[in-house]
C-alpha cells in the first residue's frame, strides 16, 4: 500500500497546470497497469473524525488540519516485495512536488 | 504551440481543461446568467479540482467534458437552493434548462454561439478596457488569476479586484446575454476583435513575461477568432481578416528564436521552420476577408504579413507593395511603430538612405525616443551606410532602453558584429 501525503497545493493552479497533473499521473498508472502491478487508487476526503477514548467516545475532527502530514490518497499495487514496491512507487509524480510516498506492505497471514 | 509545453507526458485526456472551461462558463451563463459569473467561475473551479483529486487517482469518468459540467452545474444549484431569494421554482426552470446542452457533442452551434454571447458580454463596451481582457481570459480562456496576473505583468490581487469590478458593471449594467442585433453588432464585434487583437499581440510581441503564457495568449486568441468565423453574424470580414493576421503571424513564432533563445529578425530566419499549415490558413482566411468593400487596418496588416510569408527569401519579399500596404495602414491607422516599420521597407525599395531620411522625418513624434527599437533601426541603417560611429552610438543608446534579457543580447550581438565590420575593413 502506498500512502501519499503532501504534493501539490491544490490553490490557484489553472486548468491547464491541474491537467497536466492528472495526466502525469495517468502515465504512472497506465504504466503500473500494463506491467500489471496496479490494483487500486483512490483519494481520500479532506475531512474525518478522528475517535478515541473508551469505546471511541471522543470524537474530533483532527489530526487532518495540516496539510502536510494528511494523507491524500491511497494505491494498491502488486508486487513481489518491499523493494521491488519501492522501485515502483518512484515512478509517481508526488515528488516533483515535493510530497512524500510511504510504502507499506499489507500482511499476508503467516504460512502455518 | 504545444510541443514545448510538456515533456513526459504520455497519457492525455480527451478533452482540453482551457477550452473546456470556456464552454462551461458559457453554457451555465446561458442556465444560470451573467450575474452570477463568479458563482459560475466559482462552481466550475471546484469541479475541476475534484477531477483533479479524482482522476489523479485513475477514475477517469468516461465521459469527462459531460462529469465537468454536470458538477459544476449541481454545485451552482446546491448554493442557489440555500440561497432564499432565489425562489424554488426560478432553480426547476434554470436547471430544465440544461439538459439539451451536450458538452460532449462535437461543438454545436449552440454551444458554439453561448461562447460567442459570453465573448460579447466580456468586450462590453460598459467595461474598461483592461476589464474586458481580464474578463475574456478568466471566463473564454480559463486562464487563472495567477495567470493573467503574469501575463500583464500585474499583481494578482490588482487582476482580482479589476475582475471583480468587471463582473458587478456586468451585473448592475444588466448587460444582456446575446449576440448583438444587426444595429449595434459592427461596433460591439469591433469591441470584440480590438480584444483579441491585444490579446494576440501581448502574446506575440517578445517583449517580457512566461514564454509559455504568450504563446498561450495567441492560441486562445486564434480559437476565439475562429470561434467567430463559425457563425454568419460575425463571420465578417473584419474577422477574417484579424484571424488570418493572427495566423500569418504565429505561423512564423517557431523560427523567432534560435535553439540558444537568441532572437532572430526576418532576414536570418530560417524559413523552413514557418508553420506551413497556417500559412495556408492565413492565406485561406484573407481571401475570405477579401470579400466586402472595406480595407480595414486588420486587412493591410494580415495583407504585409501574408507579402513576408509568400516570400522566398528575405530579398525576394515584394518590397514595394508591403510599403504601399504601409502607406494605406498610416491613413487609416496612423502609429510610430507603424512608421518604423514603413522605413525598414522604404529602405528596402529605395536604399538605406531613404530609410534613413524616413525615420528622421519621424523622431520627434510621441514615445519614439525613449523606443529603443527605434534606435536599433536606426543603427542599423547607419551600419549599412559605413557610418559605424553613429551605428554604435544608436546600438548603445537601444540597450540603455530595453531590460529584456533576449532584446539586450540581440543588441550586443549587433555591437560585436559592428567591430568585426571595423576589422574586415582594415
Amino acid at each position: 500500500m502506498l500512502l501519499l501525503r503532501g504534493g501539490i497545493s491544490h490553490q490557484e493552479l489553472s486548468p491547464e497546470q491541474m491537467q497536466r497533473h492528472i495526466e502525469r499521473y495517468l502515465s504512472w498508472i497506465d504504466r503500473l497497469r500494463e506491467t500489471g502491478h496496479f490494483v487500486a487508487g483512490e483519494p481520500l476526503a479532506e475531512s474525518g473524525k478522528l475517535l478515541s477514548g473508551p469505546n471511541g467516545s471522543t470524537v474530533t475532527d483532527g489530526p487532518f488540519a495540516e496539510s502536510k502530514e494528511e494523507v491524500g490518497g491511497y494505491f494498491i499495487l502488486q508486487a513481489p516485495d518491499l523493494e521491488a514496491a519501492v522501485e515502483l512507487a518512484r515512478g509517481c509524480p508526488i515528488f516533483a512536488n515535493g510530497g512524500t510516498v510511504e510504502v507499506r506492505p499489507i500482511e499476508s497471514p503467516p504460512e502455518p | 504551440m504545444a510541443e514545448a509545453r510538456e515533456d513526459q507526458v504520455g497519457r492525455t485526456i480527451e478533452l482540453v481543461f482551457r477550452e473546456e472551461a470556456g464552454r462551461i462558463v458559457s453554457s451555465l451563463a446561458a442556465a444560470f446568467g451573467l450575474g452570477r459569473l463568479e458563482l459560475i467561475e466559482d462552481a466550475l473551479g471546484e469541479a475541476l479540482l475534484k477531477a483533479m483529486r479524482h482522476w489523479s487517482y485513475g477514475n477517469v469518468p468516461p465521459n469527462p467534458a459531460a462529469w465537468l459540467m454536470t458538477v459544476a452545474r449541481n454545485r451552482i444549484l446546491d448554493v442557489l437552493r440555500r440561497d432564499t431569494r432565489f425562489r424554488a421554482k426560478e432553480i426547476e426552470i434554470a436547471a430544465a434548462a440544461e439538459p439539451g446542452r451536450r458538452p460532449d457533442a462535437p461543438m454545436p452551434d449552440e454551444l458554439r454561439d453561448d461562447q460567442l454571447r459570453l465573448m460579447f458580454a466580456c468586450c462590453h463596451p460598459q467595461l474598461p478596457p483592461e476589464g474586458r481582457i481580464g474578463l475574456t481570459l478568466k471566463s473564454l480562456c480559463g486562464f487563472s488569476v495567477s495567470e493573467i496576473a503574469r501575463a500583464f505583468l500585474s499583481t494578482p490581487e490588482a487582476i482580482a479586484k479589476r475582475l471583480a469590478r468587471a463582473r458587478a458593471t456586468l451585473r448592475e449594467a444588466r448587460v444582456a446575454f446575446e449576440i448583438p442585433a444587426e444595429a449595434e453588432l459592427s461596433s460591439r464585434l469591433d469591441s470584440v476583435l480590438h480584444v483579441l487583437y491585444l490579446l494576440f499581440n501581448e502574446g506575440y510581441s517578445a517583449s517580457q513575461g512566461d514564454d509559455l503564457i504568450r504563446l498561450e495568449l495567441c492560441a486562445e486568441a486564434i480559437r476565439l477568432a475562429t470561434l467567430l468565423t463559425g457563425n454568419a453574424a460575425t463571420a465578417t470580414p473584419k474577422t477574417h481578416a484579424l484571424l488570418a493576421l493572427f495566423f500569418l503571424q504565429a505561423s512564423r513564432l517557431p523560427a523567432r528564436s534560435s535553439g540558444a533563445g537568441e532572437i532572430l529578425l526576418l532576414p536570418t530566419q530560417d524559413r523552413s521552420r514557418w508553420d506551413k499549415t497556417m500559412i495556408a490558413k492565413g492565406l485561406l482566411h484573407l481571401d475570405l476577408a477579401a470579400t466586402g468593400e472595406e480595407a480595414s487596418s486588420f486587412h493591410l496588416q494580415a495583407g504585409i504579413a501574408a507579402a513576408h510569408c509568400s516570400a522566398a527569401t528575405y530579398e525576394a519579399t515584394d518590397w514595394p507593395g508591403i510599403v504601399a500596404l504601409y502607406d494605406l495602414l498610416l491613413q487609416i491607422d496612423p502609429s510610430p511603430i507603424v512608421e518604423l516599420n514603413r522605413a525598414i521597407a522604404v529602405a528596402k525599395v529605395h536604399g538605406p538612405s531613404a530609410g534613413l531620411a524616413a525615420v528622421e522625418s519621424i523622431r520627434n513624434q510621441k514615445g519614439l525616443d525613449r523606443y529603443h527599437l527605434f534606435y536599433a533601426v536606426r543603427a542599423q541603417f547607419y551600419r549599412t551606410l559605413d557610418r559605424p560611429t553613429e551605428a554604435k552610438r544608436d546600438y548603445r543608446r537601444a540597450l540603455e532602453l530595453t531590460l529584456i534579457p533576449a532584446e539586450r543580447e540581440f543588441l550586443e550581438r549587433q555591437l560585436r558584429g559592428l567591430w568585426r565590420d571595423k576589422e574586415a575593413g582594415e
